[in-house]
């Protein structure tokens, strides 16, 4: 019962990445698009913490903290240039 | 569980890449690029390669990205819209 | 017990489908902004924070506080400065906005220095 719902779960949190996506193929300026893959970086968070869960193996959280860390980077970088600093 | 997970993020890589191919803008290009290696990890981590995934995440998604943008401010000014 | 975590994670994925829904209709890059973090930070602690709770015997309640911090600590971070690099580079607002506050900041200041 409660592995059918950590699965409904995924499932769910997969469609919002998905609708994430859409919005990064429309994306009328480069800050949607932006916008679009910091959603879209939090919820593959989730998704691979699930994926840690589903397989039992500790190790694989390493994974999800050197994630947040580097995309937290890469968002600050283009925001910085669309600001032309650097 | 893991194969439907599989699908979808390989259907959003291909979509993924097949943007950055033919956006016009080069800012968008980059976003696009990475989305593909931060799929990428996720799916280095569901065939089971932690390490991989974690150098992935670090290379791929981070400092290409950066050295990506440093280039795009050395070569040209990009313009904001599509 | 792990019934109650299991609820708690499909209360969190929940809220992360409303977050892609939000960026997916709203109106105006800020709005998408202001969906994008609030709601997927919200339904990210929640998801993890039930996952952790569901499986207390598997020795990894630690790492998922240290995930927690980290989006507490950056979501928020880079939603600022990513909303006043689109502002400075002249994004507009949606015609159904009411008020400006930092255009009106940026003004008052240029008058000061003058």
């Amino acid at each position: 019962m409660a592995d059918l719902i950590y699965n409904i779960a995924a499932i769910i949190a997969l469609i919002g990445m998905m609708l994430s996506f859409v919005r990064l193929i429309i994306g009328h300026t480069i800050a949607d698009r932006a916008v679009a893959l910091d959603g879209m970086t939090i919820i593959s968070i989730s998704l691979i913490v699930f994926i840690a869960y589903y397989s039992n193996r500790i190790i694989y959280l390493d994974v999800a903290i050197v994630y947040g860390l580097i995309s937290f980077v890469g968002i600050v970088a283009i925001a910085r240039y669309l600001e032309r600093g650097i | 569980m893991i194969s439907i997970i599989i699908i979808v993020l390989g259907i959003i890589m291909i979509m993924a890449a097949f943007l950055a191919i033919h956006l016009k803008n080069l800012l968008s290009a980059i976003i696009s690029a990475g989305v593909i290696s931060l799929l990428a990890s996720v799916i280095y981590l569901l065939l089971a390669a932690p390490d991989v995934a974690m150098t992935e995440a670090a290379i791929g998604s981070g400092l290409t990205t950066i050295i990506f943008i440093f280039t795009l401010k050395k070569i040209k000014k990009g313009d904001l819209d599509d | 017990m792990e019934i109650f975590g299991a609820l708690i994670t499909l209360i969190g994925s929940i809220f992360l489908l409303l977050g892609g829904l939000g960026i997916l209709r709203m109106p105006d890059v800020y709005n998408r902004m202001q969906t994008g973090t609030k709601a997927t930070t919200l339904g990210s602690i929640l998801f993890l924070a039930g996952i952790s709770v569901g499986h207390l015997e598997c020795g990894c309640f630690g790492k998922i506080i240290i995930i927690i911090l980290f989006v507490i600590f950056t979501n928020p971070i880079s939603s600022n400065t990513l909303a006043r690099a689109a502002h400075y580079a002249g994004v507009k607002l949606t015609e159904r906005s009411v008020k400006d506050d930092l255009k009106e900041d940026n003004l008052e200041n240029k008058g000061e220095k003058k």
